[in-house]
């Protein structure tokens, strides 16, 4: 079973309201592979704090809009 | 699937292969002959260069393969083909160092084979075990990392 992570994100919502933008389209801007950014919207993979503020910034958003930290229950 | 993701898959495949028929000749072997006379050397060195070429060769097969394909469905960028990101890097470093605890317990078993004076046809496949289990402890913590994530 795939690890929960705490670190949660909308990249998913960000892409479409960026006109649809594909998640080869965000690798590439991002410089990481298309599997990295299905990863990271599936939950499986939290990014480093630099690729998290270049994915925000692709999309002109403040980092805690597109990353999510959640609280330890 | 990542460039990455592919050559541990080849690299896995590559040392069962090779190190299930060495191993099938040798145990043959070992059925009618005692261990101290058994010409392991050659197979054994056959099976180091074997493992080695097939990785290689199935590397640039896998990325003439994918080029192709992606060329073809028009899926993905030839940039990204062979591109390499944190996430592997990641995973990677995790890998290796499974594989590196599991040479280390390896390693001790020589050395006890050494000290024991085991004949070195027990010292040569104890050491390639180690090397081949360790190779693919590494590669399975890869693998089962990039399919449920690290």
């Amino acid at each position: 079973m795939a690890k929960k992570m705490r670190v949660s994100n909308c990249i998913r919502s960000l892409r479409f309201a960026a006109g649809e933008m594909t998640q080869a389209e965000l690798a590439d801007r991002v410089n990481v592979t298309r599997q990295t950014i299905i990863a990271i919207e599936q939950g499986r993979y939290s990014p480093s704090l630099e690729m998290a503020f270049r994915i925000a910034r692709v999309f002109g958003v403040p980092l805690d809009e597109a990353f999510q930290y959640q609280d330890e229950e | 699937m990542s460039f990455e993701e592919k050559s541990t898959w080849v690299s896995s495949a590559a040392t069962v292969l090779v190190s299930a028929l060495y191993y099938n000749f040798i145990l043959a072997r070992l059925r009618v002959t005692p261990a101290a006379e058994i010409a392991y050397q050659w197979p054994m060195i056959l099976a180091i260069g074997s493992m080695i070429g097939m990785t290689i060769a199935g590397t640039i097969l896998m990325s003439i393969g994918t080029a192709v394909s992606s060329e073809i469905t028009g899926s993905g960028s030839v940039n990204e083909i062979d591109r390499t990101d944190e996430r592997d890097k990641s995973i990677n470093r995790r890998g290796e160092l499974a594989g590196y605890y599991v040479s280390c317990v390896g390693m001790l078993g020589v050395l006890a084979l050494a000290m024991l004076r085991y004949d070195q046809f027990w010292i040569a496949n104890a050491l390639y075990l180690t090397f081949v289990s360790g190779g693919l402890v590494s590669s399975g913590v890869k693998l089962a990392a990039y399919r449920w994530g690290l």
